[in-house]
């Protein structure tokens, strides 16, 4: 296995973990809100009672890049890898399957596995697996 | 109104972890899940980080009876690792491996590349109700 030692970024991706894993705790510890992005968007859309801590969050993940580039001094690389139609055909299948699945990155892999569920254990592996099988049949056949 | 405050701090805390973990890059994301190629273990590094936090400060969280500002704590109440779970997983592992995005980094970088990102949450949006409507 070749490591990209000149793209890997150690302290800032630790960081940037702890401040994701401390962004769960907070909304578990005062709101009992489990941090996961495809099941708050989805409840957006679905017209819960509870519509408005939902629409919160999400303005402050919209936001909250912006104030990590005004504090920090530093840009925020944004390379896209699909373009055309894979990408739509990516979105549509990342929304179809956090629906079927009941969670993604954040909800399954940030919570779940924190809470030690079984369940998002199984799931993270699920997506992990079919990820890098994906990315693996795109290097080999794409 | 409290309860709004928190959610859109905890919020902006997220989107200023993803920006500063390198999550908003596809590219990124990619190079983490191609084992085959030039690995960048870099987005290991977020999850160990974000579990460590998370896993910790929930052990002592639950040791409250109710959260700060709510009257219960909403967790999960399913245990079952049936179908759904892993055929929906599968699929969206199949579209994040595609586009390098998860949820997460779509809405964070919904007004820092608005052309790509708001069609993208469109379409993620719309497969999200095929999903509900596969499982009703």
């Amino acid at each position: 296995m070749d490591i990209a030692w000149s793209e890997f970024t150690p302290l800032a991706s630790f960081a940037g973990g702890a401040m994701i894993g401390a962004a769960a705790l907070l909304l578990m510890l005062l709101n009992g809100r489990v941090m996961g992005m495809s099941g708050i968007l989805t409840g957006l859309m679905v017209g819960h009672a509870d519509r408005l801590w939902r629409l919160a969050f999400v303005a402050g993940v919209i936001i909250g890049p912006f104030l990590f580039i005004a504090f920090s001094g530093a840009q925020v690389d944004r390379q896209p890898v699909a373009s055309g139609p894979m990408l739509y055909i990516a979105a549509f299948l990342v929304g179809l399957g956090t629906a079927v699945g009941s969670g993604c990155t954040s909800g399954h892999g940030i919570c779940g596995l924190s809470r030690l569920s079984l369940r998002s254990a199984a799931a993270v592996m699920a997506f992990m697996a079919s990820a890098v099988i994906t990315v693996a049949c795109m290097r080999f056949f794409g | 109104m409290i309860v709004i405050t928190a959610a859109l701090g905890a919020g902006i805390v997220f989107g200023a972890g993803l920006a500063f973990a390198g999550m908003l890059s596809p590219s990124k994301v990619v190079g983490f899940l191609d084992i085959f190629g030039a690995w960048d273990p870099s987005l290991g590094l977020v999850m160990a980080g974000g579990i460590l936090v998370n896993a910790t400060g929930h052990y002592l969280v639950m040791k409250r009876k109710k959260p700060v500002f709510e009257a219960k704590f909403d967790l999960p109440s399913s245990q079952i690792i049936d179908r759904p779970l892993l055929l929906g997983s599968v699929i969206f592992g199949i579209g994040w491996g595609l586009a390098g995005l998860c949820p997460g980094p779509v809405v964070a970088s919904l007004l820092l590349q608005p052309v790509d990102m708001l069609p993208f949450l469109a379409v993620l949006l719309a497969g999200g109700f095929a999903g509900r409507w596969l499982r009703a």
